[in-house]
């Protein structure tokens, strides 16, 4: 038994004695893999004495592990999380209220409400259809380009879409169709889609997965997630529909009782300036600063009219509502087609 | 100690039984076994399913919660398919892995080594590979897509697909243990009786291996209820109590809930629970003191068929395994099927490439070492201590508990229990160590009952010769007991090990920034659309625990030389 303890102080303190010197923040993120590295290298040449330690986890996960540590919070902040989640974070009073230098440049809507701030985007992601063109033409599908489209009998089977109770992306996509719809208007269009629908998937990612795998036709998802399967060969197109689509912010905050407040606030800054911003720029083609050219390419130049004007605080707050009535509708008949 | 003599001392008043020194250590190790289980699983437990009574806010509110839990549309049927699918999986896994294990330590067919190594690569990979392979054997476009007669994997029948494959391992591990040691003059004299094969069989070798039966079930049955892995990935749309708390915790980002359907799904922990007092009510010592071991001689009439099976069952296996090991060297399912060697340059997928591959060695290094010490020392207290003591009872039931939890509760209730600020263990939160003691304490039952078939099998008279003797129990349990359970220990160090591994629905909420297993590296390229990549980490781990149990294999033959002359 003795050991069994002195092993558990001896791991529990040896991490402690490295990274004196410069101030390690502990920066939840949901940002895909690739951008983990950019964005650290990015952040620590600009500030200096700051060191970035990632936790990445999927956004159901990280939120999940915030809220379960609320008691006493081990991230100094959140760096590219769905605003979804920080609107619950911050109806929990998780968040610490600061205003990041420059951050009244962001755009009105992709910012908190709040003064002083409580959380500030920085780019917004769509949700999009990941159509698999090779499917398509074995099964006949035709390509669709707006969503009423998905409704065509012929995809009768072939739609998979996550399931917004197990997924953020999957409420992402009905909150869409319900700013662009109206809630009667979405709750009609999807009555009508579950009849085409296979399968409510529980991970928001797998729908574009197994539709570049050719296991289904049509993969609902959002815009980010088809560009890696696209460059190793998966023969999918990522769809903007031009009927409006539901779009979700990434955003950044302070965790309320962060031992390292100075350093956090100072990544923060970073986070609103226009260097971090032509970062997300090479992944996302709506920023959340005016005035900077994103780089990433694939995007149709009127992207951002498609955009459905939506109120975040007023979704996230029918969030629960909505959640139990999608449940209700669609989830308690789960017979296998 | 056992209870012919409770009614002589109980006559008798006046004779006060003396506790001997023996029966003080074995009382004092149930008590650091039960402060362990109550630091490391019950009050970490019960700071997460206390909150099944509050609101988001913390405030008490009752019954409100299992109230709302209650009226949920799809709770009958996702209870009902919990039960219906554990069910199926139980009566399919237990009697292929009986045969299997019968063929292991009743015949003389050959290559049992191999054999015994192939049994376990269910468990030597993450979750993923199967799920992978299963897809591309008899997904939409499987390669064997035409065996489904136009029925998908993606429902209950993928979920008992895969549930057999995963759940075999452990049901084989603890019936190879129950039925490796048999006394041999029980089948001479039934031989000489003249009772017919099927006859001792009925009489002999099931009754002898009844208590392994029991636990194998009841691990099966619990192992499919908790697991979200599988119905997460394969099973759509179809509703199970697992993937209801994953909806709740990780969907809807509601612990209150999320505590409420865990404490739902504790109801099997009880359930194995009884069946195990059952169980234990009606054993019996297979090895008595005076026992010979039984060796069984070739046999044609057994040992074809038994070869059959195992070569069946193995194939299946390996079939599968290998399915995804081509898939780990090709560039994209199903488009370009082009070898390569880049998935297995991780950093290019993930930042922290291989480095997650030698933290997850290093963590289950730990964690079986510690974990098989920890799990046989307290089994044995547990059986040969004083049965009446008050802990007994107690701890023989939390041992149990860890089978039944969702490694998703687990986690949840480790972040809730140790990320408390009043908590001074909160000093191992976001260490190694804290994914250490969540690995010990999540695979602890089944290292328990094999240490527990193990230990039971051992007649108590040997310790009830050396006490007579004044021999001290621990050396008793040094000379004696440790040679001869030495293959089930070192079964459990290599279960750890391999589970510590693989595992992720608990460790994905403890992980830190320096200590990401490659268990959780897996998921997160899996889940970035990198199949290939997160196939190939998941082969490197395969290679590791297959490694493992190469090596406990030729371990155990080489101690079996100096310790088992005994069974010869």
């Amino acid at each position: 038994m003795r050991f069994i303890l002195f092993a558990l102080v001896f791991l529990g303190l040896a991490p402690m004695a490295e990274a004196q010197q410069r101030t390690r923040l502990t920066v939840y993120t949901a940002l895909e893999n690739e951008q983990l590295a950019p964005f650290k290298q990015a952040a620590e040449a600009a500030l200096r004495d700051i060191e970035i330690a990632w936790v990445r986890d999927s956004t159901g996960v990280i939120t999940a592990r915030l809220i379960a540590e609320k008691a006493n919070p081990r991230a100094d902040m959140v760096w590219g999380l769905s605003v979804f989640s920080l609107l619950q974070m911050e109806a929990q009073d998780m968040l610490e209220p600061y205003t990041p230098r420059g951050a009244e440049a962001l755009r009105p809507n992709m910012r908190s409400a709040r003064s002083p701030m409580t959380w500030t985007g920085m780019d917004a992601f769509v949700s999009a259809i990941c159509f698999n063109t090779v499917v398509a033409q074995q099964r006949n599908l035709p390509r669709p380009t707006t969503w009423q489209d998905l409704l065509d009998p012929r995809f009768r089977g072939q739609i998979v879409m996550p399931n917004p109770n197990s997924s953020g992306t999957g409420f992402l996509t009905i909150s869409g169709w319900i700013a662009n719809m109206g809630e009667q208007g979405a709750w009609d269009f999807m009555n009508r889609l579950h009849e085409n629908i296979q399968q409510y998937t529980h991970s928001g990612s797998a729908p574009c997965n197994n539709a570049a795998r050719g296991e289904f036709g049509v993969g609902l998802s959002f815009d980010m997630r088809s560009v890696t399967l696209k460059n190793q060969g998966a023969p999918i197109d990522i769809i903007v529909p031009t009927d409006g689509v539901g779009f979700d912010l990434e955003a950044t905050a302070i965790m309320r009782g962060t031992r390292n407040l100075e350093a956090a606030k100072r990544l923060a800054d970073f986070t609103v300036s226009r260097t971090a911003a032509e970062l997300y720029g090479r992944f996302y083609a709506m920023l959340a600063l005016p005035g900077v050219e994103p780089t990433v390419r694939g995007y149709p130049t009127e992207f951002a009219q498609r955009l459905v004007n939506a109120n975040f605080a007023e979704i996230a707050a029918a969030r629960e509502r909505l959640l139990a009535e999608w449940q209700r509708r669609y989830d308690g008949k789960s017979a296998p087609r | 100690m056992n209870r012919t003599t409770r009614p002589v001392l109980q006559a008798l008043p006046i004779i006060r039984p003396k506790t001997s020194p023996d029966e003080t250590l074995l009382r004092i190790i149930q008590g650091i076994g039960f402060v362990f289980l109550l630091l490391a699983l019950a009050f970490p437990l019960t700071s997460l399913l206390l909150r099944a009574f509050e609101d988001q806010q913390g405030s008490f509110v009752g019954l409100r919660n299992f109230a709302i839990y209650v009226t949920t549309p799809s709770l009958v049927q996702s209870a009902w398919n919990s039960i219906w699918t554990a069910v199926i999986t139980t009566c399919v896994v237990i009697p292929l892995a009986f045969a299997y294990a019968y063929g292991l330590t009743r015949s003389c067919m050959p290559g049992k080594w191999i054999f015994r190594a192939i049994m376990l690569l269910p468990i030597l990979a993450p979750s993923l590979l199967p799920a992978l392979s299963l897809i591309y054997l008899f997904g939409n476009q499987g390669m064997l897509r035409g065996l489904m007669g136009g029925g998908s994997i993606y429902g209950p029948w993928g979920i008992i697909g895969a549930q057999v494959f995963y759940c075999f391992p452990a049901a084989a591990i603890i019936l190879s243990v129950a039925l490796s040691t048999a006394d041999g003059r029980l089948y001479e004299a039934a031989e000489a009786l003249k009772a017919s094969r099927f006859r001792i069989f009925m009489t002999v070798t099931l009754p002898g291996a009844m208590y392994g039966l029991v636990s194998a079930s009841v691990v099966v049955f619990t192992l499919v209820v908790t697991d979200f892995g599988i119905p997460k990935v394969i099973g759509g749309q179809f509703n199970v109590l697992a993937t209801d708390v994953y909806k709740q915790v990780v969907g809807r980002q509601d612990l209150n809930m999320g505590a409420v359907v865990g404490l739902v799904l504790l109801m099997p922990a009880i359930l194995a629970f009884l069946l195990d007092r059952w169980a234990h009510g009606k054993r019996s010592a297979t090895m008595s003191g005076r026992a010979v071991a039984y060796r069984p001689k070739p046999r044609r009439g057994r040992d074809i068929p038994a070869l059959l099976i195992c070569l069946l069952v193995a194939c299946a296996l390996l079939v599968i395994v290998a399915v995804s090991v081509w898939g780990s060297f090709i560039r994209f399912w199903p488009y370009n099927l082009s070898l390569t060697l880049d998935n297995y340059d991780f950093t290019r997928f993930d930042t922290a490439g291989w480095q997650s591959v030698w933290l997850s060695v290093k963590l289950s290094l730990i964690t079986a070492f510690i974990g098989a010490a920890l799990i046989f020392v307290i089994a044995y207290s547990l059986e040969r201590g004083p049965a009446r003591s008050l802990l007994a009872g107690p701890l023989r039931f939390l041992t149990t508990v860890p089978l039944a939890v969702p490694g998703l509760v687990l986690g949840l209730a480790y972040i809730i229990f140790f990320n408390h600020p009043a908590n001074p263990l909160g000093i191992i939160y976001g260490t190694l160590a804290i994914l250490v003691l969540n690995s010990i304490v999540h695979f602890y039952t089944v290292g328990h009952l094999t240490a527990v078939t193990a230990i039971r099998q051992l007649d108590p008279e040997f310790e009830a010769a050396s006490a007579s003797l004044h021999v001290p129990i621990w050396r008793t349990f040094g000379r004696v007991t440790l040679p001869i359970c030495l293959p089930a220990i070192f079964e459990i160090l290599v279960f750890l090990f391999v589970s510590a591994m693989t595992t992720v629905s608990a460790v994905i909420f403890l992980y830190g920034p320096d200590t990401k297993p490659a268990s959780v590296a897996v998921v997160h390229m899996d889940e970035a659309g990198q199949a290939s990549a997160a196939a190939a980490m998941a082969c490197v781990i395969l290679a590791i625990s297959l490694t493992a149990k190469l090596s406990e294999i030729v371990a155990g033959r080489v101690f079996a030389r100096f310790t088992s002359a005994w069974r010869r």
